[in-house]
């Protein structure tokens, strides 16, 4: 078991989470105190010693399924008593047909005879049932082949495929509005449309695990966890995000703005002391009979700098330039000034979007629908748009601005223009650069980020929510 | 400085400390207390999943603190009372905010009563001297050194010290629960103050010594998680997150909470709950709301919740407008539909 352990959380590192060596052995301790037959116990008692942040649950809750779902004890995958005895028959070759608890036939179903139960278990909510009909469903559909090299997820959209899930939501919603012998609602409708997708959510979840614990059968744990090891939200890079990662994303940059602007205004708030204010010395001196005991200090206020951010908004680096508009309004507060330009081959400010929108994502809709950013042909054209800026709204450049310029400048072959660059940067306090891609891709193609780089303080690689926190930590 | 700085209840400490050792040799079946601990929970009002039994098992064994978080208003805080509830142990609770130091949280002298107690003492010496006449300055200055000797081991004793929440809790003799609320609100530096203590149970006072606990205290910490809390920190405790409820245990704690509500009701109460922590809102609905809302709907007077009651009452759930409008038009409750 202890071994077991070691390799689990050696995993567990390799998924990026920060696992110490005295969370270790809380571990390995907490194992004595909780039975191993009880796969929730034991997932509860690792997950509270060595997971320390709720962010990191989920890419613990999938190494720890393919570690424990064949653990030394034939460890129960659902937990449900829909298959006792069925692991070791299941595990002792890939057979085709999972033996199902007493509830269900134990000969292989038909795909109707399937969708038809399926139904049934949706409808009724029954928990177990849904369990072994995932286990069965996998068994027809996702063509299982021994030493096939192909990850979980071709399997599980296969399955997902054959099942048609849309279509069972709404023969769900139809039965169910037989059911209430009458017109629904618009509000029962949407009551029970969010139950029917809940049941078929956790019918997704089993399909998942099943298949999961096959591949695990299969190739051994290390080999399963490595393919279906994911970056956890912070490291995601904006560039490649699929779109449940961008959601991931969204939903991750909220805490994170908000932990941001706290820490930000703790730090103003203490600021240094500054010189002794002799005057207030005095005053308070008053009360020990003029002996200045008590030092006074006047608190410096350091200026609040300017920002004015510049984002490419083109298809490749769109996210990127969302969330870092995003971060840089979350602590707006900490800069006397935000405004914000984007472009694509033409530049617009979309500042006054910001400002009336009391939601973040709805002003970034209205960037990506009413500013006008294409001039020519709607590729990127960094010197277009750095010359068109420049000769708009560059008089309002100031010594307390500073500039951040966002995009991976591949200007797709166009004139490069990096005087204005460089007239941007002499006329501002700071010029800053943020690429969302990788340091080693800059210059490659039609990249000339160093072309430009040459005018600028300093370029950042902001490829992730990690970095791009930090830069705008040090920012303010 | 005293010879043996050790205080009385370290004494203690030992014999208690293997007690607790030694109650792990005649356990009951491990099974049996998690779900003891749920039950034992639910008993005092507190619905536990098996998430929540299981690390507050743990946390008992291993004598570990544990580290709550979760969003605002799912219950964190009432775990821990409800925990000293169970065990019928005294809550000590530490509310954390900005500023706060050691004077607040450890231990504080009680200078006031130091300076009187001074004051009395030279009153004291003075006053024989006063009265056999004259000045004896010879005198005076022979008892001085050990008079003052006594007189600091006096002023630094236990008599003098004021205790605050964390001391209390490691010298109390009586079973407590330390609550460390929303610990998140410290400074990085002053979150050092906590580790001391919930690693080894003990306190450095530097006139006295070291204070170890006579027994380990149940130690709570909450965090909504506004700032990410220190590795050394983490480290120390276990974690545990507390999420929404599930349909069905939101059923039940409004069923517990709100007793005179009917089943119906309350299913259906949880069900919109549910659909409006799906969307997309700046604040999602908490299980404190939940109840808020389940009871407001009773002095409403409603059976049943209709599309009219939902549009009239989402000011409950919701705190914002925007959320508002925008969980109105996706319920299709909004005005003209």
């Amino acid at each position: 078991m202890l071994e077991l352990l070691a390799g689990f959380i050696a995993e567990l590192r390799r998924a990026g989470l920060p696992v110490s060596l005295s969370e270790h052995i809380d571990a390995a301790e907490a194992l004595a105190h909780v039975p191993l037959d009880d796969r929730q116990a034991l997932k509860y008692a690792l997950g509270a010693t060595l997971v320390k942040s709720g962010a990191h649950w989920r890419a613990f809750e999938t190494v720890f399924d393919v570690y424990f779902t064949l653990g030394p004890h034939h460890l129960d995958l659902s937990g449900a008593q829909a298959r006792s005895g069925g692991a070791p028959a299941a595990s002792a070759a890939m057979d085709q047909d999972a033996p199902l608890s007493s509830a269900a036939p134990t000969e292989v179903l038909t795909d109707a005879q399937l969708r038809e139960m399926l139904h049934r278990a949706l409808m009724d909510g029954d928990e177990a049932m849904l369990g072994a009909l995932a286990r069965q469903a996998v068994a027809l559909h996702a063509g299982m082949e021994a030493g096939r090299p192909v990850g979980a997820t071709y399997y599980l959209h296969r399955t997902l495929r054959h099942l048609q899930l849309d279509a069972v939501l709404s023969a769900l919603m139809e039965a169910g509005r037989r059911q209430a012998e009458g017109v629904l609602t618009p509000l029962e409708e949407r009551l029970a449309r969010d139950e029917y997708q809940a049941r078929i959510d956790s019918l997704r979840r089993e399909v998942e695990a099943e298949v999961r614990r096959r591949m695990v059968l299969d190739r051994g744990p290390e080999a399963v966890a490595r393919a279906l090891r994911k970056p956890l939200p912070e490291d995601v890079s904006f560039m490649h995000a699929s779109r449940e990662e961008l959601a991931a994303l969204g939903r991750a940059v909220h805490p994170l703005t908000r932990r941001l602007a706290a820490r930000l205004a703790r730090s103003r708030r203490q600021g240094s002391r500054g010189a002794v204010d002799f005057r207030s010395t005095v005053r308070h001196s008053l009360s020990c009979g003029g002996v200045p005991a008590d030092l006074r200090f006047r608190h410096p206020q350091p200026a609040k700098p300017e920002i004015f951010v510049i984002a490419d908004i083109s298809g490749s680096v769109a996210a990127f330039a969302r969330f870092t508009l995003q971060l840089v309004y979350a602590v707006s507060t900490q800069f006397s000034k935000v405004r914000s330009f984007v472009f694509i081959d033409e530049v617009d400010e979309v500042t006054s979007f910001f400002e009336e929108a009391d939601e973040i994502g709805e002003a970034v809709r209205r960037v990506n629908t009413e500013a006008e950013v294409v001039w020519a042909d709607g590729h990127s054209d960094y010197g277009h748009a750095l010359e068109a800026f420049w000769g708009r709204w560059g008089q309002e450049l100031s010594t307390r601005s500073s500039v951040l310029v966002l995009g991976d400048a591949r200007n797709n072959y166009h004139a490069a223009n990096p005087w204005v660059l460089q007239e941007i940067g002499r006329r501002s306090r700071h010029l800053y650069w943020l690429n969302p891609e990788p340091r080693p891709y800059w210059d490659t193609g039609d990249s000339i980020a160093s072309q430009y780089a040459l005018h600028c303080e300093g370029t950042f690689e902001c490829r992730n929510l990690r970095q791009l926190e930090a830069f705008v930590g040090q920012l303010a | 400085m005293k010879p043996d700085p050790t205080p009385s209840p370290a004494g203690s400490a030992v014999e208690v400390r293997q007690g607790l050792a030694g109650s792990g040799g005649h356990q009951p079946s491990p099974a049996g207390s998690a779900v003891e601990v749920r039950q034992g929970l639910a008993r005092v009002g507190y619905l536990a999943d098996q998430g929540i039994a299981s690390v507050v098992y743990l946390a008992e064994r291993l004598g570990k603190p544990v580290l709550v978080e979760g969003p605002a208003g799912t219950g964190k805080t009432e775990l821990a009372k409800s925990v000293a509830r169970m065990s019928g142990a005294r809550l000590i609770r530490l509310q954390c905010y900005e500023g706060l130091d050691e004077s607040k949280a450890l231990y504080e002298w009680n200078y006031k009563k130091q300076l009187l107690r001074i004051q009395a003492q030279r009153l004291a010496e003075s006053a024989p001297t006063t009265a056999g006449g004259g000045p004896r300055p010879g005198a005076g200055e022979a008892a001085s050194p050990t008079g003052w000797e006594d007189l600091e081991a006096d002023i630094f004793s236990e008599e003098f010290l004021l205790t605050r929440p964390l001391l209390e809790a490691i010298r109390a003799t009586d079973p407590v629960v330390l609550l460390v609320d929303e610990v998140d609100r410290l400074e990085v530096e002053t979150e050092a103050l906590l580790l001391e203590v919930l690693s080894d149970y003990q306190v450095s006072v530097p006139e006295m010594g070291t204070i170890t606990a006579s027994q380990v205290p149940m130690v709570f910490l909450t965090s909504n998680n506004t700032r990410e809390l220190s590795e050394a920190l983490k480290r120390r405790c276990l974690y545990l997150h507390i999420g929404y409820p599930d349909v069905e245990r939101e059923k039940a704690i409004v069923r517990a909470k709100v007793p005179e509500i009917s089943e119906v009701l309350a299913d259906q109460v949880v069900r919109i709950v549910r659909s409006l922590r799906s969307m997309e809102l700046k604040k999602r609905p908490s299980v404190s709301e939940t109840l808020d809302w389940a009871r407001t709907l009773l002095v409403l007077g409603a059976n049943a919740i209709d599309t009219e009651v939902v549009r009239d009452s989402l000011h409950i759930l919701l705190k914002h407008r925007t959320d508002i409008e925008r969980a109105a038009k996706e319920l299709s409750v909004a005005k003209g539909t």
